[in-house]
């Protein structure tokens, strides 16, 4: 008997990891070094550097988060962003802050904060998700969309009141760093992000496997042997933290994740999350930086570049509910 | 050996299964009958794992449901769900290859290639191996899902309709494949049929519901009547004997 095919078929997805390295690597570099001169050396590379890893972040925390939150929904079309995770940050940071009456700077930028935001989401998020997902709701894809858009709404809505409710000439000094954006790195938590997406990463490697699993739904999952509660709520978790680490740096962006999935789907047609985390990841640093210095380099800073990405995707997005009527 | 004691399932206000109690026989071909909503898909869920009962046990192998390892479970018994959907792009093999995560966790060993070699050919589908999912007909992909299940070699495989949809050629070789698994490999198959007829031909026991709750057990020839099926389907069903079998006519 002939022997079994995949052996070849996995092969063919390797030279995509070399070409993505390398070519995030050279628009890393493109973007730290192109149009330096000796005198802007040091300025430059000072304000330069901090984004550049940053972008790398959120790149991977956007991508990696995206991929696993679609395969826990069984549905491609939703990303952590578009169900409104983003602006739940940003509300639930805005809450603590209010709560906590600290309207220092040094306390919204304290590691402190931060935590105590990170442990409300990631309480909240799944919350929202159980309740969402629970019945016979969670199969249809309209409903969840839309109750994930209103509850994105929503929440911009009761930061945006929360906000109000501090002192004008206070939110006026705070507005300038309350709002992270591409063009504002939030430089202060980077390290802190850093080590919350380290650690979310650690975690998710050990379940790549039982993720594979869980592509076929959830029925076919438990028929296999995954403990389907635990490792659903184990990813959530993770990707409340990959979620909240990458709004924190650069503020919400609502259809970045649908656009790097995509790609990196197209580019990886495979199952296996060992190679689709890190190539989302790779699709994530590269679009940003590239998006970066296209909207810096060559648009002058005259268009954000959230709102490129918010452009695109949401077209994008509009194309992918087209489509599955015909599914 | 599975026995079910005392289970109930209630969606909201109703109850969807009243207080079931009996053991299922094992190395035989099971077929689970009744009409629409009588219960026969939510006790199969329950015996897999797959929705948790308001109340009672389910014992496989004289151990409770609660008490077994996920993946220790994964390799004693697998269910066959009604929607097989993903939106992933796999290929037939690649699907097939998941039978084996209960057995290698993901990790293909020798002996796993073995056993999805053997399913690929029992199921006939080994052309098909490299084809995508989505390319192939909903009989060709039932089939494929099929071979899951025979790759995974668990002693008990559960069916929940696998023949919706499908054509008679398609549904027959289906229930063949069933029937050569019951009798050479000692697997016991519990599946859910509409058409009273392949149960009729292909079931050695039958165990039938009626509005969730179990109205009889019993090797086919005692059930294939038409005062049982009349207390089951609430219809009358005429039966004539057929080369040796039962042919159940209940079109007027």
């Amino acid at each position: 008997m002939p022997d079994l095919s995949g052996h070849e078929r996995g092969r063919r997805f390797l030279p995509v990891f070399p070409t993505l390295c390398l070519l995030a690597a050279v628009l890393a570099l493109v973007y730290l070094f192109q149009g330096i001169t000796a005198e802007t050396w040091d300025y430059s590379l000072h304000r330069r550097v901090p984004i550049v890893i940053a972008l790398a972040l959120v790149g991977t925390a956007v991508g990696v988060s995206s991929v696993v939150f679609q395969t826990i929904t069984a549905n491609y079309i939703l990303t952590p962003s578009v169900m409104g995770l983003d602006n739940l940050y940003v509300f639930l940071q805005t809450l603590v802050l209010c709560l906590a009456g600290g309207s220092q700077l040094a306390v919204m930028h304290s590691p402190l904060y931060f935590m105590m935001s990170l442990l409300l989401m990631v309480f909240v998020s799944t919350g929202i998700f159980f309740y969402m997902f629970r019945g016979q709701n969670g199969g249809n894809v309209y409903f969840v969309v839309l109750v994930g858009m209103i509850f994105g709404v929503a929440f911009g809505g009761l930061s945006n009141f929360m906000q109000v409710l501090i002192d004008p000439s206070e939110f006026a000094v705070l507005e300038g760093r309350l709002f992270a954006s591409f063009n504002r790195v939030n430089e202060e938590l980077l390290l802190a992000a850093f080590l919350v997406i380290l650690a979310a990463l650690a975690c998710l490697a050990f379940d790549l496997r039982n993720l594979d699993a869980l592509t076929l739904g959830r029925s076919a999952a438990i028929a296999l042997g995954v403990n389907y509660k635990w490792l659903v709520l184990r990813s959530l978790v993770i990707v409340a933290l990959l979620s909240s680490a990458s709004t924190v740096l650069v503020g919400p962006v609502t259809f970045l994740g649908i656009l790097i999935v995509s790609i990196a789907r197209a580019l990886l047609p495979t199952y296996r999350h060992a190679a689709l985390l890190p190539g989302a990841a790779l699709v994530g640093m590269c679009s940003l930086t590239f998006g970066m210095l296209f909207t810096e380099r060559w648009l002058n800073f005259s268009v954000p570049l959230s709102v490129i990405v918010n452009f695109a995707g949401g077209i994008y997005f509009i194309y992918l509910i087209m489509r599955i009527k015909r599914i | 050996m599975i026995e079910v004691r005392g289970i109930s399932k209630r969606y909201r206000e109703e109850l969807v299964l009243r207080d079931i109690t009996t053991a299922l026989p094992t190395g035989k071909m099971v077929a689970f009958i009744g009409g629409n909503g009588a219960g026969k898909s939510t006790m199969l869920n329950i015996i897999c794992r797959l929705i948790e009962p308001t109340g009672g046990t389910v014992r496989v192998d004289g151990r409770e449901l609660k008490e077994w390892p996920s993946r220790e479970l994964a390799r004693v018994l697998t269910i066959l769900g009604q929607s097989l959907h993903t939106p992933a792009r796999l290929t037939v093999e690649e699907l097939v290859a998941f039978g084996r995560f209960p057995h290698s966790g993901g990790r293909l060993t020798e002996a796993d290639r073995r056993k999805i070699r053997e399913a690929l050919d029992f199921t006939g589908i080994w052309d098909l191996r490299a084809r995508f999912l989505d390319e192939l007909s909903g009989g060709q992909r039932q089939m494929a899902y099929i071979a899951m299940a025979i790759a995974q070699d668990t002693r008990y495989i559960f069916l929940d309709e696998p023949l919706n949809n499908l054509d008679m050629s398609r549904a027959v070789r289906i229930m063949k494949l069933l029937g050569r698994l019951v009798r050479e490999r000692e697997k016991t198959i519990y599946i859910v049929i509409h058409d009273i007829n392949f149960v009729s031909f292909y079931a050695d026991y039958v165990v039938a519901l009626r509005k969730g709750v179990l109205c009889r057990q019993g090797p086919a020839e005692e059930m294939i009547r038409p005062e049982v099926l009349r207390a089951v389907y609430d219809m009358d069903i005429a039966i004539e004997p057929y080369g040796g079998k039962q042919f159940c006519v209940y079109y007027e």
